[in-house]
């Protein structure tokens, strides 16, 4: 490709087309004028207009994680680029592929504190995999090459690039490299695999557990995974971010566990002899207290970041690369051990997990007179659109009723902010997710409070009419911090009901969104209909919820992961 | 300030880094000790034989954690191209130590013979004050620092812990042409 000469702006949006960006999510300002310039008109990537750049870090997420590409974000500078450290946080956490960029106030003005200036690289280094700040328009090129090679590569993550508005006008000649060359970025470190002491270790195990995070999602890996699964007949937990990464409707899959996983599933990780680990890294929110998980159990640990192995656990035998190359060799590795040694007989421990799941099932009873339960509601969603939707929640209690209920069988079907926990998620996600999957049926699963921390995004959604569903578990509390305070606050309820405010139908239609309301089995069964049936723009269902509904099984913070309160 | 190699709070380490000579690759080293609760014991940093890297010598105080955890954190950030620790047994440290004696003229002759005895020296007199520099391994600074507090340490400047392992070994700078490019 030869050079052509054109300004900085103009190049940040060719980068942005080698890249193969086709949506960016973001709100024009001030410093950053030049670059809305030069997309408009531009035709691809389509600029998806948001009302608050925290919206659109998370849309762009959502449409990272549904589709598997990079997502991409834009924020003026100052305050438009201090909105989007949230979704960042976020993105760092959950390891999701994000590409912010920020335009600054011009080079003669950084550090003089001037309007809408903020040292966003200096803020955002704790919470990006790296970040630039481009004082050299001839970096620009090199600079994005390499923000997109290390959003995606390795264990995947957000990453800022932060260009002073003179430099967006300055002139380069321009050429986008094919290849990047950074000496310090290394991904993945591979030490020589131990597949062998792996293998050997599965092949002694007579209790093992499958543990699935959200790195088989990251490396599509869930067909190696699944056949991995079947051979061995092992049991199979996720996390939140590995629901999908194994059919949950599998007879050995036991679902979610930790803080508010199934008791069976918390049962076979605290019996297991051996959990072979595979991307997913110990969050508290899985192991409970540290010192009693897992006590009997060795660890293998397959991960594509060095620096999760043996951080909270201590690894038997670590295994550090990429999921979807090293797992089929661990699997030929073990299929030989099996044909060397013999098979061990799981039996007796797939009858005394199936024994835990007779006798402490995930379970609800709703009468047919009494309000509405949760679990019901995404039960209920769940069977009548045949758990064929991709799933976006909030995050709170009904963020854990729909990780239970919501069977997930496919990866990329159930969207949440997992490490961050950042309420507000549910509708800038879907917004994401149905524009990277224009045919896909998006549900989202909200509470009443997340849903008020983003829900001026409605216009985003409406203005593109989006059939996005969202369903709001509408219990006016903030109810998992109620339920925190109920068990272990003495039920005073500090700041925790929520005024029934404001009405939702309403705040449907002025948004123009289609506005329902349920509050029995029968207006349930109804709204969920007329729901589906709106492929017209979005849809926002204020489902009434019994308050005091809690979610159980739980293990209070710094419990033993078997020591559960509730759903016996 | 580091003085002594075990301190009942934990053991040292000394970590050597490699990395990048760009703005802010300090600020994203020291915020990643302090967010991991990484304690710096000390941190130097100058040129080396590359004008394209810097090399950093860390001494970590940590505890209960694991200083393979420390490493791996270092080396995930994208500036840090190389980053190990070096083992006690093969280490060169040095430090530098000045230090601003008050004490009578008549006290002089003691002191330059204490210089001397730890192959420090004098570096500027004045009438009632002079300066002793000295280098050395962190443990013969500490006791000179010991020695010369009697005579009335007026000021007291150490630059924490530059190290090299002995041996061939090296953390050398990649060349930049033999680099394999990333697709």
């Amino acid at each position: 490709m030869a050079k052509q000469k054109m300004t900085g702006a103009m190049a940040v949006l060719r980068a942005l087309q080698a890249e193969g960006v086709e949506h960016i999510f973001g709100i024009p300002g001030g410093a950053i004028l030049p670059l809305y310039d030069a997309l408009h008109g531009a035709g691809t990537p389509k600029h998806i207009l948001v009302r608050h750049e925290q919206v659109g870090g998370h849309a762009a997420e959502g449409y990272a994680l549904a589709s598997g590409k990079v997502g991409v974000c834009l924020g003026t500078s100052g305050p438009g680029a201090t909105n989007l450290v949230t979704p960042i946080a976020d993105a760092y956490m959950d390891s999701v592929p994000l590409v912010a960029i920020t335009a600054n106030v011009s080079r003669p003005f950084i550090g003089t504190d001037a309007f809408q200036e903020a040292d966003i690289t200096g803020i955002t280094v704790p919470v990006t995999k790296h970040n630039w700040l481009v004082t050299d328009v001839e970096e620009l090129p090199r600079v994005l090459k390499e923000a997109f090679y290390i959003a995606r590569t390795g264990r995947p993550g957000p990453v800022l690039v932060d260009i002073p508005k003179d430099v967006l006008n300055s002139e380069l000649e321009f050429e986008y490299p094919e290849t990047v060359s950074i000496p310090g970025y290394h991904p993945p470190v591979r030490e020589e695999p131990r597949l062998k002491d792996a293998a050997l270790l599965i092949r002694s195990s007579t209790r093992p557990v499958l543990y699935l995070g959200g790195g088989v999602r990251t490396s599509d890996s869930h067909r190696e995974v699944f056949a991995f699964g079947e051979f061995l007949g092992a049991p199979v937990v996720t996390t939140v971010h590995g629901k999908g990464a194994f059919p949950e409707t599998h007879p050995l899959c036991l679902g979610m566990f930790g803080m508010h996983g199934a008791r069976y599933a918390n049962y076979a990780v605290q019996g297991a002899d051996l959990l072979i680990a595979l991307g997913a890294r110990f969050d508290d929110r899985v192991t409970g207290k540290l010192a009693t998980f897992a006590p009997e159990a060795k660890i293998v640990h397959l991960d594509v970041d060095p620096a999760e192995i043996s951080k909270l656990v201590t690894a038997t035998v670590p295994l550090v690369g990429d999921l979807r190359q090293l797992l089929p060799q661990l699997h030929e590795e073990v299929r030989r051990a099996f044909d060397a040694h013999g098979r061990p007989d799981l039996g007796p421990w797939r009858r005394r997990v199936d024994e835990w799941r007779e006798k402490h099932p995930l379970r609800y009873r709703q009468e047919a007179q009494e309000p509405l339960l949760p679990q019901y509601v995404v039960d209920t969603l769940w069977k009548k659109t045949g758990g064929r939707a991709i799933v976006t929640t909030g995050v709170g209690a009904h963020q854990m009723f729909a990780a239970q209920w919501w069977k997930t069988s496919e990866p990329r079907h159930f969207i949440t902010s997992g490490g961050l926990g950042t309420m507000g998620y549910c509708l800038p996600a879907a917004i994401g997710v149905q524009l990277a999957r224009p045919d896909a049926l998006v549900i989202g699963i909200d509470g009443d409070g997340s849903f008020q921390m983003t829900l001026q995004d409605l216009a985003t959604a409406s203005e593109h009419r989006l059939p996005i569903k969202i369903f709001i578990l509408n219990n006016l509390f903030l109810g998992m911090v109620r339920q925190w305070q109920e068990l272990f606050y003495s039920e005073r309820y500090a700041e925790t009901p929520l005024a029934d405010l404001p009405d939702l139908v309403k705040l449907a239609d002025a948004y123009g969104c289609l506005g329902l309301r349920a509050r029995t089995v029968d207006e349930l069964d109804r709204v969920i209909d007329q729901a589906l049936a709106n492929d017209k723009g979005p849809t926002i269902v204020d489902v009434r919820i019994r308050p005091e509904e809690k979610v159980y099984p739980m293990v209070p913070a710094g419990a033993p992961l078997n020591d559960m309160i509730g759903g016996e | 300030m580091e003085r002594t190699e075990t301190r009942p709070n934990g053991a040292t380490h000394t970590i050597s880094l490699l990395v990048e000579n760009k703005p802010g690759v300090l600020h994203r080293i020291a915020g990643l000790f302090s967010r991991r609760g990484y304690n710096i014991a000390s941190l130097t940093v100058g040129p080396t034989e590359v004008p394209a890297y810097s090399r950093m010598t860390i001494v970590v105080r940590l505890g209960s954690k694991s200083v393979e955890q420390v490493v791996r954190q270092v080396q995930k950030l994208v500036p840090v191209v190389e980053v190990r620790e070096l083992s006690a047994q093969d280490l060169i440290e040095r430090e530098l130590l000045l230090a601003k004696i008050r004490t009578p003229e008549r006290n002089h002759a003691e002191l330059r013979a204490l210089a001397e005895t730890y192959e420090a020296t004098i570096v500027d007199v004045s009438p009632d004050a002079l300066v002793v520099e000295a280098s050395g391994t962190a443990g013969k600074l500490d006791a000179l620092e010991e020695r010369l507090r009697p005579f009335g340490i007026q000021e007291l400047c150490r630059s924490g812990r530059i190290a090299l392992e002995r041996g061939f070994k090296t953390l050398a700078p990649p060349s930049l042409k033999s680099l394999p490019s990333q697709k």
